[in-house]
């Protein structure tokens, strides 16, 4: 069991306590329940909104990231010591048992929304939403949290955050839970550590989190989204990647549709050019194909990533706002279509 | 036991004493959550059970777990509305096997109303998914959706206001749809890229087009075949078309009893289709559509189709759409009853005719008018000459679902 929510105060010293003295990160697992407070888990040292990282808690960072309504977000990655990843050249790494992926959304102004945990036990992947309070001293977890009202640059929205469900709605190929971020492609760059700069898979091989990945110029490189010096195609597909073909992808929960936009997807058709909707419904905007080459205003793609509607927006989940410079970089991306 | 897991558990246990029960849906403002929570929560073979009443709501639901049942009071006293959902798309989407919903309303859900992926096992009995405003382009698409699944049950169940499809059971296999109304969408019922099929007994009315039969192209699973059409209820399918341009079913002309498009292996029988004004019954391929086809692997021919004994009357009088206008020069008012494309491979004719296995034949259906239009050959060579599809078909065999799978849990 993992446990009923809300909190209570019994429940909220013990584990305060608990967070006190412990100085390791503990795994818990899904046979014997997990933790009702994010802080359980000892990710995390010191003031909890610091989020400073525990002894062996390693930050990382992708290429190109998913769309969340401009909401900043902390990466960090735990192995149980003595563990590595192994590596793969296009999919996500395979994390040994007891791995914790950890996600933290915040908004300034706002502080700290949740923080969402992907857990690998012994049964698989699970995620884990856990929503901060208001004080910002630790996160519960909720497994069908509330909405949360957000404003970000004077825009008022409800911020959703997803349930255990839909977790699985977003994180799954072929009916497995899995993680999306870490791939080979998306770590593929330099992050500023502690101890100085370095290449992310480098510093993870170097720390024994990784294992098996050639040398990084054989390693597969994602553009980075809104780099213009990099190509428009590859920032175009790099994003589509990240932002949609966690669905969208023959083996992901939109296969039905069959528009596949996976990162070195080559075939137009999958694409969306000239292929018609089949179950869009009023989606479509009384548009008749999901890309019409040059013309991001007939598409349905463009049509869909600029909508808040319910049942029209894409991604159907996670979003609430319009990510304007993205829908910018796909419209730019079709246009260019049109000439070549 | 270390002293971190006793103070874990402590407070769990209180906390379980004072609240509502693990896994009870509650009526009220605490419906969402508390029905949300029992979907996460539930454990293979549980059964959810919903309370009496009209219950709004405001985002979707969705159900990951294997054998779970969702029971309310009823279709018309356990009531979703979804009029003000914020979030999602469909009402209630599952990705589960061996799932099985009885008697629960769902109404004006943003997106499709009960949307099933990739499931083996699925029962849905006694639901209504409604749109109440009636016919409207900006209703959801479907009201139950399966797609991807096999062994697929949905009985005495009912759909209105659909903005594509009522009942549309998508790219699956072993299917019976039975003793179900579709009124007032677009499509009554689909069964689109699906194989091994039964649809019977059903009552179609009001909607644009009553019960059609699809393979389309640009999809993961093509080739849909055998399924069987009868013992319906086809009647008055006159609605206006109100699916949102682009889509497929936007091309369905008001006033169509049964299409049956680009498929193989269709028997129609012992229906009674009536008074569907542009014609009662359609065989045609999607390159009649004028659609364009971009997909290599999609085979755009209807073959073996079987149309016997049906009780056809009326209709055709007040044809709509361009195909269906533009032979009423030919044939005048009404239209022929059965309208075939004549569009065939001409890969596989023989001295300019298809296989006996293949071949659209034609029969018993009182004295229904029939006409082949020639739509390949710029009807130059029409055809309203019965005699050449006055033809039998082997009977195609009647869908079963396996025991222990959907249908025999709950409810009989």
């Amino acid at each position: 069991m993992h446990g009923r929510w809300g909190g209570i105060a019994l429940l909220f010293i013990g584990l305060t306590l608990l967070a006190g003295c412990s100085k390791k990160v503990r795994v818990f697992n899904d046979d014997d329940g997990f933790p009702d407070n994010l802080s359980a888990w000892g990710l995390f040292v010191g003031k909890a909104a610091d989020l400073k990282p525990n002894e062996g808690v390693v930050p990382y960072d992708l290429n190109t990231p998913l769309f969340s309504d401009y909401a900043t977000k902390r990466r960090f990655i735990w192995m149980p010591p003595g563990t590595a990843a192994a590596y793969r050249p296009d999919d996500v790494f395979d994390f040994p048992v007891g791995s914790i992926l950890s996600k933290s959304f915040s908004y300034p102004g706002k502080g700290l929304i949740e923080t969402r945990l992907l857990v690998r036990t012994k049964n698989g992947w699970f995620g884990l939403p856990y929503v901060w309070n208001a004080s910002q001293t630790d996160a519960t977890l909720q497994m069908a949290a509330d909405p949360v009202r957000v404003n970000y640059n004077n825009v008022e929205f409800d911020y959703t955050i997803p349930n255990a469900n839909q977790c699985k709605g977003c994180h799954e190929k072929a009916k497995t839970m899995v993680p999306l971020g870490p791939k080979a492609r998306n770590l593929n760059r330099d992050l500023a550590y502690a101890d100085g700069r370095a290449n992310e898979l480098a510093h993870w091989t170097q720390i024994g989190y990784l294992k098996g990945a050639p040398a990084i110029a054989q390693v597969p490189r994602a553009a980075v989204w809104n780099d213009a010096s990099q190509s428009l195609d590859a920032r175009a597909m790099a994003y589509l990647d990240v932002n949609c073909a966690h669905c969208h992808n023959p083996q992901g929960p939109a296969n039905t549709s069959g528009l596949y936009l996976t990162y070195g997807q080559a075939d137009p058709l999958r694409l969306g050019f000239s292929k018609v909707p089949v179950s869009a419904g009023k989606a479509s905007g009384d548009l008749f194909y999901d890309v019409v080459a040059g013309h991001p205003e007939q598409s349905i793609l463009v049509h869909r990533m600029e909508s808040t509607e319910p049942k029209i927006l894409m991604p159907e989940l996670g979003r609430s706002l319009v990510h304007k410079e993205g829908v910018a970089l796909i419209r730019e991306w079709i246009r260019s279509k049109g000439r070549s | 036991m270390p002293r971190s897991t006793l103070l874990l558990i402590l407070p769990l246990l209180t906390l379980a004493a004072c609240a509502r029960k693990p896994g009870q849906v509650v009526s009220g403002p605490e419906f969402q959550k508390s029905f949300q929570e029992a979907l996460i929560e539930a454990k293979p073979g549980a059964v959810i059970e919903l309370p009496e009443g009209k219950q709004d709501v405001t985002g979707t639901f969705s159900l990951t777990v294997d054998n779970v049942t969702i029971r309310g009071k009823g279709m018309d006293r356990t009531i979703l509305s979804f009029k003000n959902q914020k979030t999602g798309s469909a009402g209630l989407l599952v990705t589960s096997n061996q799932f099985t919903i009885e008697d629960v309303g769902f109404e004006d859900t943003k997106g499709d109303g009960i949307k099933i992926n990739g499931a083996t096992g699925v029962t849905i009995r006694r639901v209504r998914t409604e749109w109440t405003g009636g016919p409207n382009e900006k209703n959801g698409s479907y009201g139950l959706y399966p797609v991807q699944c096999k062994d697929v049950l949905i009985e005495d169940s009912v759909v209105r206001g659909a903005a594509d499809a009522g009942f549309y059971v998508g790219q699956s296999k072993n299917i019976i749809v039975r003793r179900n109304r579709a009124e007032g969408n677009v499509a009554g019922i689909e069964i689109e890229n699906s194989e091994y099929a039964d649809v019977y007994q059903n009552t179609a009315t009001q909607n644009t087009g009553g019960i059609l039969v699809f393979n389309l192209p640009d999809l993961p699973v093509k080739g849909g075949q055998f399924t069987r059409v009868f013992d319906n209820q086809v009647v008055n399918n006159n609605q206006d078309n109100f699916a949102p341009k682009g889509n497929m079913v936007a091309t369905v002309p008001a006033g169509t009893g049964v299409i049956v498009m680009s498929t193989n292996h269709i028997e129609v029988f012992k229906n009674t289709i009536k008074n569907n004004q542009t014609t009662n019954v359609s065989i045609l391929s999607y390159l009649t559509t004028g659609k364009p086809l971009n997909d290599k692997g999609y085979d755009p021919f209807t073959e073996a189709i079987y149309v016997h004994d049906n009780t056809i009357a009326g209709g055709g009088a007040a044809p709509v759409g361009p195909l269906a206008t533009a032979l009423v020069p030919a044939f005048g008012k009404p239209l022929p009853a059965i309208l075939y494309d004549g569009v065939v491979d001409p890969s596989k004719l023989t001295k300019g005719h298809l296989p006996d296995d293949a071949r659209i034949c034609v029969q018993r259906n009182g004295d229904a008018a029939f006409a082949n239009y020639d739509a390949a050959g710029g009807a130059k060579h029409m055809d309203r000459t019965m005699a050449h599809y006055d033809c039998a078909l082997p009977a195609l065999t009647a869908v079963t679902i396996p025991a222990g799978g959907p249908g025999s849990a709950g409810g009989q």
